[in-house]
C-alpha cells in the first residue's frame, strides 16, 4: 500500500520535529569531560598551592585565593561548554539561539543565580563549611530543572549532583574531596557517556 | 478500517502543517523566525501554510512588538491540539493495520 510508507515518513518526521523543537541537542560532551577535568585541576591547586603551601598565610588571604580559584574554574567551565556547543551546532548546521536554548538557560540560571547569591551570603556570615555543599546542591537542583529542555542525562547527573551535595553537608571538613567527587569526577563519567552516546 | 482513514485529517495533510503541528504540540508558542528554521522553508510557503491552519482553528496567532519589532508568534488550539491527536493516532493505525 502506498499510503503506509508515506504514513511511516510522516510519523519519522513527526517525532524527529518534535524532539528537535523542544529539546536542545547541541550540549556536548566535551564541554562535561574539560569542566571535570578543570574542577579537578581546581582543587589540586587548592591543596597544593593555597591550603598546604608550606609558608604560614593569613586565613583572610587563604579564603581569598580560594574563591580566585574557584571562580576561575567556574569562568573556565562555562566558557568550554559555550565553546563545544557552538562548535556543535555549527557541525549540524543548527542556529544556537532558539526558543529552547533560551528556555533551557532561563530555567538553569533561576536555581544557579540563587545559589551563587546564597553562598556570597554563606560567605559574609562566615558559613563556610556549608559552601561547598551549597554549591553542590544548587547546582543540581538547576540541572534537573534544565534536563526537560536537553538531554535525559543532565537531569540525572543533576540527581546525583543534589545527592553528593547533601551526603557532603553531613561530613565535614571533606570539603576538596565532595568538589573533586561532584564537579570533577561526575562531570566527567557524563561528558563520557554523553559524548559515546551521541558523538562518536 | 475505514474508521482509521476517516480519522485522517484533510487539514493536516502537508509536510509543512505536520511540521507546524508537531511543534506547537510540544511548545507553548513559537515565533515565525524560529519556526522557519526548524521548518527549514521559505517564508511565503510557511506564512500559507499557518494561515490556512488559522482558518481551520487550529492554532492560534499572537501579535506583539519586542521594542519597536514586530514578533508574531504561534500555539496551537484546544481544536488543533485534539485534532493532530486523533490524526496521530489514525496514521499509527494505517502503519499497524499492514
Amino acid at each position: 500500500m502506498k499510503n503506509d510508507s508515506k504514513s511511516i515518513e510522516d510519523i519519522k518526521a513527526i517525532r524527529k520535529i518534535m524532539e528537535e523543537s523542544s529539546r536542545f541537542l547541541s550540549l556536548s560532551g566535551l564541554s562535561g569531560i574539560y569542566a571535570g577535568v578543570t574542577a579537578i585541576a581546581g582543587a589540586l591547586v587548592a591543596y597544593f598551592f593555597i591550603l598546604n603551601s608550606g609558608s604560614i598565610k593569613e586565613p583572610l588571604a587563604i579564603r581569598w585565593q580560594l574563591i580566585a580559584d574557584a571562580s576561575i574554574v567556574l569562568v573556565l567551565s562555562v566558557l568550554f561548554s559555550l565553546y563545544f556547543s557552538l562548535k556543535k551546532a555549527r557541525r549540524d548546521g543548527k542556529n544556537v539561539l532558539t526558543p529552547i536554548s533560551k528556555r533551557l538557560l532561563l530555567n538553569l540560571m533561576i536555581p544557579l543565580a540563587t545559589g551563587g547569591i546564597f553562598v556570597i551570603m554563606l560567605l559574609i556570615h562566615n558559613y563556610i563549611q556549608l559552601i561547598v555543599p551549597c554549591f553542590l546542591i544548587f547546582y543540581g537542583l538547576a540541572l534537573v530543572n534544565a534536563g526537560k529542555f536537553t538531554f535525559g542525562e543532565v537531569y540525572y547527573l543533576g540527581v546525583l549532583e543534589i545527592i553528593t551535595g547533601l551526603v557532603s553537608a553531613f561530613v565535614p571538613g571533606r570539603d576538596l574531596l565532595f568538589w573533586i567527587i561532584g564537579f570533577g569526577i561526575l562531570h566527567i563519567i557524563y561528558g563520557l557517556l554523553l559524548y559515546r552516546k551521541y558523538e562518536v | 478500517m475505514k474508521d482509521f482513514i476517516s480519522n485522517i485529517n484533510k487539514v493536516f495533510e502537508s509536510r509543512v502543517r505536520l511540521g507546524i503541528m508537531s511543534v506547537l504540540m510540544v511548545n507553548e508558542t513559537y515565533d515565525f523566525n524560529s519556526l522557519k528554521e526548524t521548518l527549514d522553508v521559505t517564508d511565503g510557503n510557511l506564512a500559507s501554510h499557518l494561515k490556512a491552519l488559522e482558518q481551520k482553528g487550529m492554532i492560534r496567532v499572537n501579535k506583539q512588538f519586542i521594542g519597536r519589532k514586530p514578533n508574531t508568534s504561534y500555539s496551537a488550539t484546544e481544536t488543533g491540539t485534539a485534532e493532530f491527536r486523533q490524526h496521530l493516532k489514525a496514521l499509527e493505525n494505517l502503519i499497524q493495520e499492514q
